[in-house]
């Protein structure tokens, strides 16, 4: 069956088409919107604002996380701000500009008129938050305060110190607090999504596992939005919370949704360095910082990370400026320490690929903040950034105001994610993705201070009129989840468990998840080409089969079993794996966060082709080790015409 | 380093618990105490046994789900950390370490090390937010508010809800949770038409789920990974005084 790729974007000129598009759309009554229950997986800023505001609507929402309280969910760990065109700061900031930057910034590869939309809604953002009680910085006027971003030439970041993503995840938390209270939202924590149910081409609900009795559950409803985040954990080691995973997407995936442009991922370049064999996790640290902070290396590879002795060669403190290389400053005047995130990761990277690194195993660069404290003193530093350096010292034990920060580049974001539509519905009817979870509206490529934006513009302000065009169209209908579509999903789960639980192996799953994350990391990183994505394609495999043969679940499936939990994580990243290293392989160009070293320009920059790979790739699923099949979507750009990013 | 933990195992909520001895060899400075426990665990899994229960997901300090009581204290001995943010370094090769769940009546063990802090989302269900309906806000800078309430406001606001403050208090109490709440809304414009409505029906939820009553110890902000200020309960205590007031009927 082919699939037709329709974006439903509206047509004629962009600065209207929301408006236009709101207008032209089915509204459901307020009085039948009780009627409709619809499902809503994860509790971050996109899953806990689309539930709260969907419930204000009317419709009664279910909501599911895999963590103890929805307020867990790892949005709250974003630290540095949120991006809105306020120009509360008169420097020229406009809707047009965020607009501009951000398909910029996204390489050339998003559409346009969803990013359009997203940079209006920005400002509804800010006001709704403030409404809420969201502490952001204030200037002592009593206004608030900005900062500035990388990739952008204007100071539009709101932040709330160094917890910007604490302080907009409890404000929708509590959002949607008050609607469990008012009981329109249906709250499970600790329960897990593990396949999503489709009846006559319509997503109709999920099967779940309870995390603290074991026991699969059906729920039926009119329609079924994800909002579960990114794979960014395929690398094993990334700045995500442990427990973030690709588990429903990929089942969704498998279901018949389409897996847009996975290859576009995101490695951030200010997060601390490994420091050993038994990493559990990396921490970032804000981009932030790069507004004051200084990166560097020493020119000479005697100064850098020696191996033998298992530390640096001169104290960087003892190291002249006529000896250290500001690479950024030096190879991008105009933008400096301030260039977009892919940008400076692939730079950080060929400082130490030119043996200058300077922490564990020769990856690190220096993140220095002796200019800075000189020329604003140590308070105004402390200020801005006194958790982060507190932070930095509990974790490596250096305190950042008397030695320079070392840092290197870590996976973080995941821009590709399920196909969308401008309704963010999937190709299936009733699926609905928002957040992280979706790749609609970053391209190749986010900007700092972009995702929360992003999140919490599609769950305040568009899906919850979305949605309805979907729900006044089908009508409603009863919600039952005994049908044989169901029982059928419900029992595949449940064998699965059970082989997960039988497999009579030796190894645990942390060990493969660990091997997983190496190889693509190695290959699919920062820097990927043919021959190492076409091994990897074949590493995979062969893990993923010894997976299912040597792998050590003990416990259970009845009761709370977290080996179990981890186990399923691991075996769908093994499966997602496949289909990103495919992605990466057949996208012969290089574009944001996508590197291909056979397509770059001569001064080692990334080079597209905009005549061959102007499209969104998404992948239809066509069995585990099975070649997926794909579909195009083509991009056409009215507005910023494409041009080679440059922030010389 | 190596080192002997005493570690509480209690298969679900119904059973009975008790330590076990585990020797944790090969731990490094630079691991925390949860890659520690990861380590200990992957050797048992590989051994078909099953690892010690513990929650942790961001182990960057924000999130709240991780904690224990590590030695008798709350995530730990070192001051304003949580248990995924303390290392290996501030520990001695070959100490003893005893390692249980956060105690209290209102946060029953579900397993190990894994308690139920739901009560947490209740009390916040019954006020902790300010009514606002999406897309009804007005301009973010249609009220100024001042630096020193914003500020102070703020720092109510870093509550994580990770139940420390539970769980060092003798009296089992959620005041320094439930004052944080109060504090951060009730020091903003935004947050005064609610502002004592709010702090009867927190309190009260408060009461019922079975948290007990400040009697001033000051062990709540000793163990709060943020340092929420115990005044807090203070700003919490004169609300709820003055409500009796306002909103008598």
């Amino acid at each position: 069956m082919s699939i037709e790729l329709k974006s439903h974007e509206p047509d004629g000129p962009i600065e209207t088409a929301w408006d236009r598009h709101r207008q032209s759309i089915n509204v459901v009554n307020p009085a039948n919107k009780r009627k409709y229950t619809v499902i809503v997986v994860g509790t971050g800023l996109a899953g806990a604002s689309a539930a709260a505001t969907m419930a204000e609507l009317g419709y009664d929402v279910l909501n599911f996380c895999f963590q103890d309280s929805p307020r867990r969910a790892h949005s709250i760990a974003a630290q540095g701000g949120i991006n809105a065109a306020k120009n509360y700061q008169n420097d020229g900031d406009s809707v047009y500009r965020l607009f501009y930057d951000t398909v910029k910034g996204g390489d050339f590869r998003s559409r346009e008129r969803n990013v359009y939309r997203l940079a209006q809604v920005s400002v509804n953002i800010i006001d709704q938050a403030v409404a809420q009680g969201v502490p952001f910085a204030r200037e002592y006027g009593g206004h608030l305060a900005n900062r500035s971003f990388g990739g952008a030439l204007v100071s539009r970041t709101f932040y709330a110190r160094g917890q910007t993503g604490q302080q907009l995840l409890l404000g929708a938390y509590q959002a949607h607090a008050k609607m469990v209270n008012a009981g329109k939202i249906k709250m499970f924590p600790r329960t897990e999504m593990l396949d999503l149910v489709v009846q006559d081409g319509h997503a109709r609900g999920i099967i779940v596992r309870d995390l603290v009795s074991g026991a699969l559950q059906r729920y039926a409803a009119d329609a079924v939005v994800l909002a579960t985040g990114g794979y960014g954990n395929v690398f094993y080691l990334s700045t995500n919370a442990m427990g973030c995973n690709v588990t429903s997407t990929w089942r969704a995936a498998k279901r018949g949704a389409l897996f847009a442009n996975p290859c576009y991922t995101q490695i951030h370049p200010t997060c601390i360095p490994v420091g050993g064999e038994y990493q559990s996790k990396l921490t970032l640290m804000s981009e932030s910082l790069r507004n004051d902070g200084r990166i560097w290396v020493p020119q000479s590879a005697a100064d850098s990370w020696n191996a033998e002795a298992g530390k640096v060669g001169r104290d960087p403190r003892q190291i002249p400026d006529s000896e250290r290389d500001y690479y950024l400053e030096r190879r991008y005047p105009t933008f400096g320490n301030l260039v977009p995130r892919d940008v400076a990761s692939r730079a950080a990277k060929r400082a130490c690929d030119e043996g200058r690194g300077v922490a564990y195993n020769g990856r690190g660069v220096y993140l220095d903040f002796a200019d800075a404290i000189q020329r604003l003193g140590r308070d105004a530093i402390s200020a801005r950034y006194g958790n982060l350096f507190e932070m930095y010292e509990r974790i490596t034990g250096d305190d950042p105001y008397e030695t320079p920060m070392r840092i290197y580049p870590a996976s973080h974001y995941t821009m590709g994610g399920l196909w969308v539509d401008y309704n963010l519905q999937s190709n299936l009817p009733g699926l609905f993705v928002v957040g992280e979870a979706n790749f609609s509206d970053h391209g190749a490529n986010r900007l700092g201070a972009s995702a929360l934006m992003q999140g919490l513009a599609d769950g305040y302000f568009v899906l919850p009129y979305t949605i309805g065009h979907y729900l006044g169209e089908v009508g409603p209908r009863s919600n039952d989840a005994d049908g044989a579509d169901f029982k059928g999903a419900e029992e595949g789960v449940k064998a699965r468990l059970s082989k997960l639980i039988s497999v009579p192996g030796k190894r645990s799953s942390e060990s493969f998840h660990r091997e997983l994350g190496r190889i693509v990391w190695d290959e699919c990183g920062m820097a990927r080409n043919r021959e190492g994505l076409s091994s990897a394609i074949e590493r995979v495999a062969a893990l993923r089969e010894e997976f299912w043969e040597n792998v050590s679940v003990p416990g259970s499936d009845t009761g709370l079993n977290q080996s179990l939990e981890k186990a399923g994580r691991v075996a769908d990243f093994l499966e997602f794996a496949d289909v990103l290293l495919r992605d990466a392989l057949t996208r012969e160009e290089s574009c944001g966060g996508h590197f291909r070293s056979e397509h770059q320009t001569d001064e080692g920059e990334a080079k597209r082709d905009d005549e061959n790979f102007c499209h969104v790739s998404a992948w239809e699923f066509k069995g585990v080790g099975v070649e997926p099949t794909l579909h195009k979507e083509s991009l056409s750009f009215e507005y910023v015409p494409p041009s080679q990013r440059s922030y010389k | 380093m190596k080192l002997t933990l005493k570690v509480w195992r209690q298969a679900d909520a119904n059973s009975p618990g008790a330590f076990a001895t585990y020797e944790a060899t090969d731990v490094t400075e630079e691991m925390s105490f949860l890659e520690m426990l990861d380590v200990v665990n992957e050797q048992l899994e590989a051994a078909g046994e099953e690892p010690i229960a513990f929650e942790s997901d961001c182990r960057e300090g924000i999130c709240g789900a991780c904690g224990c009581m590590i030695n008798g204290q709350a995530h730990g001995h070192v001051e304003r950390t949580t248990t995924c943010q303390l290392h290996m370094r501030e520990f001695k090769d070959g100490e003893t370490i005893v390692i249980e769940p956060f105690r209290a009546k209102g946060f029953p063990v579900l397993r190990d090390l894994i308690v139920d802090r739901s009560a947490f989302d209740r009390i916040v269900h019954k006020g902790g937010y300010i009514s606002i309906r999406t897309g009804s806000a007005p301009d973010a800078h249609a009220v100024a508010i001042n630096k020193e309430d914003a500020d102070r406001s703020f720092d109510a606001a870093a509550c994580i809800g990770c139940g420390a403050c539970v769980a060092a208090c003798p009296n089992a109490a959620a005041m320094l949770f439930t004052g944080a709440k109060i504090t951060h809304l009730g020091l903003m414009p935004q947050g005064q038409p609610e502002r004592y409505t709010r702090v009867q029906a927190m309190t009260e939820q408060m009461d019922k789920e079975g948290f007990g009553s400040c009697t001033n110890v000051g062990a709540c902000t000793n163990v709060c990974p943020k340092g929420i200020p115990i005044d807090v309960i203070a700003q919490m205590n004169g609300d709820l005084l003055k409500s009796l007031f306002r909103l008598r009927k």
